[in-house]
């Protein structure tokens, strides 16, 4: 009996984590369906696009700005010691447009968009609003979870790209003004060393992390517990969940991409 | 017309609903009272299917609830919630006037506008409310906006939970007279929460009263104060001592 203690509680959890998944793989399916199915309420979809995507636009710009510079001093100096300094325009853009522009825009969307999701909709549940739409025949998941999912799935991979051409940008600034490099020259190395498929890999990449960051925050917040407490259990577990599952995604899709 | 059979709920442990019976009338008005924290509101969002019952049936003109279709259901009800509920990212008017801007009574905004401000008058609003936002409201307002609310689209059976809580007696008097109005003239049927006995005796063709999780006494109002049943004698003479412990 002692004995199998830990184990019985390692199973628990085990237990508890696989019907996690369940219920938010069961509530990503239903947010799913209500994208797809009418009524489509246009003025929701319409300020999410406003608030996951245009008022999202200064932070995104700026993460991409200064780590675009940091990446491009880091490469020329790691570059240096096997004289390979002259590289920093693809690294750059190789850098950026697969792996930081996405990861840091899913990361900062997950800061900004999942938690303010997550929040307002866990204060809804909370006084009674979300019992009030149902009342007034207005289904929750379609009124609030399909705009907010759909508008992201749509607005981020935008907000990557915007990010990709920051971030570049940031290190051709710091190569051109500091490193020494020619801005043409730069420019056209960029452009040459790019492919297709680094950019069809980005855009994806935000698509399915726009989808993630608005689906955890909807999920945390339609759970959400009672009280204010409840809203901030919420509003954490949101951001936690969406940080982790977009860095797992973005593994599994760089596999996809890039590996086979 | 509303039938609760044997209905019981529990939230963990705590056993709220333990077989309530109770029947209204089509048209009629019933009045639930009883202590706070007996289960009131769940009873009502029981009813209307917000919080699923443990067992016994809940049965509205002659179907149960919970089969059907929920939209056709949902279309006839109103509810004015404990809290108000009201959505803070919308204006005043458009909070009233929900129902009728999108789904089946969908109707033009302007129609749907003028619509709300006439039921923000009926509970005693000015027009310039409209335009505010439920937070910059004070309590009794907004209270009054989830009223308006709640008849904007003239359901047939309408819940107040605690339509006079936080309002002056004044405004209490005019939505209890609001309240009588939409039963008697337009044969809605009400089911109204309340703590205010003077509301009870304006509003009510019956009352009930909800103890211990079941339904300890109901009748007509007119019968309330003959009844010889302990727990609503003490109950409406607002006495500290009887069979209803104070510390619950
Ligand atoms: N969603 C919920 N989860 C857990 N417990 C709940 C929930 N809703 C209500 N309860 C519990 O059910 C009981 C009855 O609550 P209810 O809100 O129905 O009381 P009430 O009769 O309306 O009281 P009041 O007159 O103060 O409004 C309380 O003990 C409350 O803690
Ligand atoms: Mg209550």
């Amino acid at each position: 009996m002692m004995a199998t203690a830990p184990l019985a509680a390692l199973g628990r959890a085990t237990l508890a984590f696989l019907a996690s998944i369940g219920r938010v793989a069961l509530f990503a399916l239903d947010a799913l369906s209500h994208v797809v199915r009418p009524p489509f309420y246009g003025r929701e979809f319409a300020i999410a696009l406003l608030n996951i995507g245009w008022l999202s636009l200064p932070v995104v710009g700026l993460t991409a700005l200064f780590t675009g510079g940091a990446l491009a001093l880091q490469i020329y100096a790691g570059g240096a010691r096997f004289n390979a300094e002259a590289v920093v325009p693809q690294i750059v853009a190789i850098g950026m447009v697969r792996e930081l522009g996405p990861v840091l825009v899913g990361l900062m969307i997950a800061a900004r968009v999942t938690s303010s999701i997550a929040a307002e909709i866990a204060t809804m549940k909370v006084t009674e609003q979300i019992d009030a739409l149902v009342t007034l025949s207005t289904h929750p998941m379609k009124y609030l979870t399909a705009p907010r999912v759909l508008a992201a799935v749509l607005v981020v991979p935008a907000l990557v790209g915007v990010g990709d051409v920051i971030g570049i940008f940031g290190g051709y600034i710091v190569a051109t003004g500091s490193l020494g490099f020619n801005p043409a020259a730069y420019l056209k190395n960029t452009a040459n060393f790019l492919e297709a498929l680094d950019i069809v890999s980005s855009l994806a990449k935000g698509a399915v992390f726009g989808f993630i960051a608005a689906l955890m925050g909807c999920y945390f917040g339609m759970t959400s517990g009672r009280g204010a407490q409840g809203v901030g259990r919420a509003t954490k577990g949101s951001v936690e969940a969406a940080a982790v599952l977009i860095l797992a995604a973005n593994f599994l899709l760089t596999g996809i991409f890039f590996s086979i | 017309m509303i039938d609760l059979r044997d209905v019981h709920k529990s939230f963990g442990t705590n056993a709220v609903l333990r077989g309530v019976d109770l029947s209204i009338r089509k048209g009629s008005s019933m009045v639930i009272i009883g202590g706070s924290g007996t289960g009131k509101s769940v009873a009502l969002k029981c009813i209307l299917g917000l919080i699923q019952h443990d067992s016994g049936a809940i049965i509205v003109d002659g179907s149960e609830v919970g089969s059907g279709d929920r939209d056709a259901f949902l279309a006839r009800f109103g509810m004015l919630f404990q809290g108000a509920a009201l959505f803070d990212s919308l204006p005043v008017w458009q909070n009233v006037a929900f129902r009728l801007l999108r789904g089946r009574l969908k109707r033009p905004r302007a129609e749907a506008r003028e619509i709300a401000v006439e039921k923000l008058r009926r509970v005693g609003l000015k027009p310039d409310v409209a335009d505010r936002f439920p937070a910059e409201l004070s309590g009794g307002m907004q209270k009054r906006v989830g009223l308006a609310r709640a008849i904007a689209a003239d359901p047939e059976i309408i819940f107040f939970d605690e339509p006079t809580t936080g309002l002056d007696p004044i405004m209490a008097g005019v939505i209890n007279d609001l309240i009588r109005e939409i039963v008697t003239e337009m044969g809605a049927t009400a089911m109204t929460i309340t703590h205010d006995m003077s509301s009870v005796r304006a509003i009510a063709d019956e009352v009930a009263m909800l103890h211990d999780g079941v339904i300890k006494w109901t009748g007509p109002v007119t019968q309330m104060d003959t009844s010889d049943d302990p727990h609503l004698d003490q109950f409406i003479h607002g006495r500290a001592d009887g069979p209803i412990e104070a510390v619950r």
